[in-house]
């Protein structure tokens, strides 16, 4: 299995600052704004932010959600919305755990993250100013957080 | 025309009605947005005479052209009316998403007059915007109030501007607080809202923001949020303003016991190293800001555990160290209470530092304070009497909830000399005496007091100047200073940016590429010229004069001792000759009146002129 890049945030140095929100929106749409943004920052208050966008699972609730097959797979594990068979009702978003789809107020349709595939990297990583976004893969998230701890330990250990 | 929304909101609280009028052209080019646009309403607004917290009285918010852009920090809001605390213009920027939700509502502004017949809310969807019913939040908490209104209408990203339980009792100090931890914070914009029954201001908007040249602006963004992550800003990354603590108590001018002293013995336990080391939870950004200047402390332990505020500069220094206070929990605590009962933290803790001293004195009594030990370097006494500030509990609630100049006038007894206020507003958190420039500036600001109209400390702080004498050259800077600024807070920016631009042209060109206007870095500054005499013009028409420009009696009479300061004090001829060389500089008369030649010059009413 090809290992999968998703859009990973890092809680503690994400700040909310919704850059990603504003420049997802101008490469996306041509325009600012943030409610057309595929992926979405979310503040618990008083001290919690997070951003997010499509975590492509492994089998997408939101594909089996949709009740007119305009939630399509792709190959690299993201979905497309086929905007003509899509009437905006929603059910994909209610049935992403993750709050990562978003609906389309002027199309009666739903934004969802394609990782800007035609770039290295998606732009809301590349702008993100507090490095807080990643663009890398769930077993490189987990051996990075090993490498953290490990060197945690040899720190105080001396 | 782009970067703006094109149209306004004009709402009468009286009889509900709501409509939209239109922003003219030559209005955007003449005032550019913010403050520029509040001091343009008001003047022409705000009847003759009208009582600040009566219904004549009008309320204006404002943004600017680059709110909901990518430009940083340009998320903010202005609102602004006459000031119940100075009878002057009264106004306080914030942060937060207010404005740039605003702008993605398809709305510059709003222009609210009247006074509604019970307790009420303005909700702005997009083009649907309507008065609900606020009775249901009648003493509640901003915080609460924030959360109740998204619950209400079902929308965690709806944005929320409301005033707390001191607006609703139109404490002349209320504060407006949005984003839980944003607040247009001085000159009482709390109270007015209390005055016409308007607790809070709920807005979401779903639309785009236009600008003239998205491809440039974008790529110009991202070459200031790199700059916005070097050196020019690494203090406000790294401790959030609190950083200046130590810096000012080396220089002398850290305000300590009601601006008595210039260097606080226990600094050390207040500073920003310390604050970020022992308290600081997370750091947060406002939308499309890349710097993060604010730092969310939360309390772990002692009688205060639980407390969480976002703990500024100002803020700590003068409910601490002003109060002789060395606890950074009580500290955080009194935040907490000023921005959710809704005062305003400088105008707090300069009034209980006054408390303080006229209690030591004598001149108050044990009666008159409740029995509180109020004395300086009390941190249980000053939280509770922050408390009682902002629900005018008590005796002492009634004596001090409308700030330290009204106090002084009901006591008496020469308690005003040591009031440290201009214009009836209390003084920043910055020394008067070792800093003198900037006490040009505050004392000449129109809003009163005010350290963010010019940045006057700047050649004090970087010693351009003798900080320690005034004379007639001075004014220079405050004018220098005091366009540009208004140019800042009519985009509107942050201030924090201001290091990342290269030269005036560079916040030029942001004015271009978002609005399309061909404007150069010297029509621009001219601009900011025109706003600020536009500002002081609203306070000629309330009757301001020379004798408003200065600052308390305490810089000419007392001479400052301290670690650093050997009987430092302002000598009142050379305030005078510095006063009149910027009055000089300006081209007003000696009473700080503009001339109708450089009215007429401005393209400025000139009927007030001289």
């Amino acid at each position: 299995m090809d290992a999968k890049r998703i859009i990973v945030c890092d809680t503690e140095k994400c700040a909310g600052c919704e850059i990603c929100e504003y420049i997802c929106s101008i490469f996306k749409e041509k325009t600012i704004n943030w409610s057309k943004s595929r992926i979405r920052h979310v503040r618990i208050e008083p001290t919690f932010d997070i951003a997010i966008a499509c975590r492509k699972c492994e089998e997408p609730l939101c594909v089996k959600a949709c009740p007119r097959d305009a939630v399509i797979e792709l190959e690299d594990g993201s979905v497309r919305i086929e905007k003509d068979k899509c009437n905006g009702c929603g059910w994909c978003i209610e049935a992403c755990n993750f709050g990562a789809l978003k609906l389309d107020w002027d199309h009666k349709s739903v934004f969802a993250c394609d990782f800007c595939a035609d770039l290295d990297q998606p732009k809301c990583v590349e702008f993100c100013p507090y490095e807080a976004l990643e663009f890398t893969t769930l077993d490189q998230v987990g051996h990075e957080a090993g490498v953290k701890a490990f060197k945690r330990i040899i720190e105080e250990l001396g | 025309m782009k970067g703006y929304a094109g149209k306004f909101l004009r709402v009468d609280m009286t009889t509900g009605e709501v409509r939209a009028d239109v922003l003219s052209e030559d209005v955007a080019r003449r005032f550019v947005g913010g403050y520029g646009f509040v001091g343009h309403t008001l003047y022409n607004e705000v009847p003759e005479g009208a009582d600040a917290l009566s219904p004549e009285n009008v309320l204006c918010l404002w943004t600017g052209p680059v709110a909901g852009t990518t430009i940083p920090v340009s998320s903010k809001y202005i609102m602004g009316a006459r000031s119940p605390a100075t009878g002057f213009i009264g106004f306080g920027i914030a942060s937060g998403g207010v404005g740039s939700e605003l702008k993605a509502a398809g709305w510059d502004g709003m222009v609210i007059k009247g006074k509604a017949p019970t307790l009420k809310y303005l909700y702005i969807q997009n083009g649907n915007v309507e008065l609900r019913d606020a009775i249901p939040y009648a003493g509640k908490t901003t915080w609460e109030t924030e959360e109740l209104i998204r619950e209400e209408l079902c929308d965690d990203e709806v944005r929320v501007s409301s005033c707390g339980p001191a607006g609703e009792l139109m404490t002349c100090l209320a504060n407006v607080t949005n984003d839980r931890n944003r607040q247009v914070g001085r000159s009482g914009m709390g109270a007015v809202m209390g005055s016409k029954n308007l607790k809070a201001i709920a807005v979401r908007g779903t639309g785009s923001v236009e600008v003239a040249n998205l491809d440039e602006l974008v790529e110009f963004s991202r070459d200031l949020y790199k700059r916005c992550r070097g050196p020019a800003t690494e203090k406000y990354r790294l401790y959030g303003t609190p950083a200046n603590v130590l810096v000012h108590n080396r220089l002398g001018c850290l305000p300590t016991n009601n601006f008595q002293k210039g260097t606080f013995d226990h600094a050390e336990m207040v500073s920003g190293e310390r604050m970020l080391e022992t308290l600081v939870k997370k750091v947060v950004a406002c939308p499309s800001c890349p710097i993060g200047c604010d730092h969310i402390n939360v309390v772990k332990d002692g009688p205060w555990a639980g407390t969480v505020s976002s703990v500024d500069y100002e803020s700590l220094e003068l409910l601490g160290p002003n109060c002789g206070v060395d606890d950074l929990n009580a500290i955080t605590k009194a935040v907490e209470l000023c921005d959710t009962l809704g005062i305003d933290t400088i105008s707090a803790g300069v009034t209980i530092s006054w408390a303080m001293e006229a209690y030591e004195k004598g001149l108050i009594t044990s009666e008159d304070v409740d029995g509180l030990d109020l004395r300086f370097g009390n941190a249980e006494a000053m939280v509770e009497a922050t408390r009682r500030m902002c629900l005018r509990e008590g005796n002492l609630g009634a004596l001090i909830a409308d700030g330290a100049a009204r106090a002084a006038e009901k006591v008496g007894q020469g308690s005003e000399k040591f009031a440290m206020v201009n214009k009836k507003l209390e003084w920043g958190a910055y020394s008067l005496r070792s800093l003198q420039t900037a006490t040009l500036g505050f004392a000449t600001s129109v809003r009163g007091a005010c350290y963010l109209r010019s940045g006057s400390y700047q050649p004090d702080v970087k010693g351009t100047v003798d900080r320690y004498h005034l004379d007639r050259s001075r004014g220079k800077y405050v004018f220098d200073g005091e366009n540009l600024y208004a140019i800042i807070d009519s985009l509107i920016i942050c201030k924090f940016t201001r290091g990342i631009y290269k030269d005036n042209d560079e916040i030029a060109k942001i004015l271009r590429l978002v609005t399309g206007f061909d404007i150069t870095a010297e029509e621009m500054i001219k601009t900011g010229e025109r706003i600020h005499n536009q500002a002081k013009l609203f306070n000629v028409k309330f009757g301001v004069g020379r004798g408003d420009d200065y600052p308390p009696d305490r810089a000419f009479e007392e001479k400052m001792y301290d670690d650093v300061n050997d009987g430092a004090i302002i000598i009142r001829d050379e305030y005078d000759e510095a006063l009149s060389g910027y009055y000089e500089e300006r081209r007003w008369n000696e009473e700080g009146i503009p001339t109708r030649e450089l009215l007429e010059d401005l393209g400025l009413d000139t009927k007030l002129g001289v």
